[in-house]
């Protein structure tokens, strides 16, 4: 069973609800650091690093003594990644979006394969969960198929739980498509509001079955948990807002070490999680 | 010889726009006949991405041999160099006073980009 934890707002506590149930799950699980451009899982659970590796995508690479300036490989790039000025082709690597488009329609075959670097996985255990995290390169703009890299790392037997990015753009659809569940993180306030219906639109979109964790769950108002009722989203866990839990935090600490009883709470929560998954209708869409 | 000059409108008297991948108009003109082409570049005002690319392909693709803009990016500069164009920066006022600016040689060429990407 594959869970994401993704939640529309930034910093509504996807992390910490990752972590601490995937560190209270009794028959174990792998946690995918799906966060490539700001991955924070190891802060919490100092992975020791095993093993690295460098993902690339495909760029053009030109063969001036094949081309004739045609053109059509400019005229089929969207993304204004290849030009033909004259008698010359310049590609602009960090514009390409790996489609091969352009080398598909040249019909010189002067396009060969060019690599550019995408960041890294890297697989490690901390705390005892086997964690692999994708780290984009600084600079790096196309986070989606590294994302697709560090799921594919994940073995597909057993629990695995995925710490998504915020937002509802495409590197939070690579990290959601084809899960069996998606967990949305929220908290009470307007903003936490305004992009959980977001979330829950792109959720919808997929067709994956998703419940909702309110995180500081009694400051705010009530319109979150209107909008639950209203959307028939089930409240799986609610966090309050409390000073031991955000010291906890605060100091990379987990809650479920430093505040034993909230052990038994994210198992509940997971065990929830997976009632829900068992009664969903199989055949979703896949990855 | 063909002038490429960034414009906010659409004939001599307009105001030259400081963008140049994202300028409203970009004006081809012949400083021998003074006929000037207008290049609507609604298109590359809401690019995504690659205004700049698109922009310096069209001018090279026109023949222009010099353009005159306010700031320039890295990538546009790649192209227009490729393309032999010389590039006139830091340009204000009307088209017109450009075009007579340029005739005069009284126009600062750059060697490089004077912009940031996504400037």
């Amino acid at each position: 069973m594959i869970i994401s934890v993704a939640s529309g707002k930034g910093g509504t506590g996807k992390t910490t609800v990752a972590t601490n149930m995937a560190l209270s799950m009794e028959g174990g699980c792998t946690l995918l650091d799906c966060d490539v451009e700001e991955p924070n899982v190891h802060l919490f659970l100092h992975p020791v690093i095993e093993r690295r590796e460098t993902v690339t995508t495909f760029i053009p690479a030109v063969d001036d003594s094949r081309c004739t300036w045609c053109r059509k490989c400019a005229d089929i790039c969207r993304f204004r990644a290849i030009a033909v000025v004259g008698q010359k082709v310049l590609v602009f690597p960090e514009l390409c979006h790996s489609c091969g488009g352009c080398q598909v329609i040249c019909p010189e075959q002067a396009i060969g394969e060019g690599l550019r670097e995408l960041g890294v996985v890297e697989w490690g255990e901390g705390a005892g969960v086997p964690v692999v995290q994708g780290r984009i390169r600084v600079g790096e703009a196309m986070a989606p198929p590294l994302i697709r890299k560090v799921r594919a790392a994940a073995k597909s037997d057993g629990t695995v739980i995925i710490d998504a990015p915020p937002g509802t753009s495409c590197p939070v659809i690579a990290a959601m498509r084809g899960v069996d569940f998606v967990l949305l993180v929220t908290e009470p306030t307007p903003f936490g509001l305004h992009d959980l219906e977001l979330a829950v639109g792109a959720v919808r979109l997929l067709d994956i079955p998703c419940g909702l964790v309110i995180n500081r769950a009694d400051m705010g108002d009530d319109r979150v948990r209107q909008y639950a009722r209203r959307e028939q989203l089930p409240v799986l866990l609610e966090i309050p807002f409390d000073r031991r839990i955000a010291e906890t935090y605060s100091r990379g600490r987990m809650i479920v070490e430093e505040l034993p009883e909230w052990k038994e709470k994210f198992r509940d929560l997971f065990r929830r999680i997976e009632e829900r998954v068992e009664a969903a209708p199989k055949g979703r869409t896949e990855q | 010889m063909k002038i490429a000059v960034t414009s906010m409108g659409r004939d001599l008297a307009s105001a030259v726009d400081p963008r140049f991948g994202r300028a409203a108009y970009i004006l081809i003109v012949d400083t021998d006949t003074k006929d000037c082409k207008v290049i609507d570049n609604t298109v590359n005002v809401s690019a995504f991405k690659g205004a700049g690319i698109q922009a310096a392909t069209m001018i090279a693709e026109e023949g222009a041999e010099v353009l005159l803009t306010g700031y320039c990016g890295p990538n546009a500069f790649r192209i227009l160099e490729a393309a032999g164009i010389k590039v006139g920066s830091d340009i204000s006022g009307t088209v017109a006073d450009v075009v007579v600016a340029f005739v005069e040689g009284k126009i600062n060429y750059i060697e490089t980009a004077n912009a940031e990407g996504h400037w």
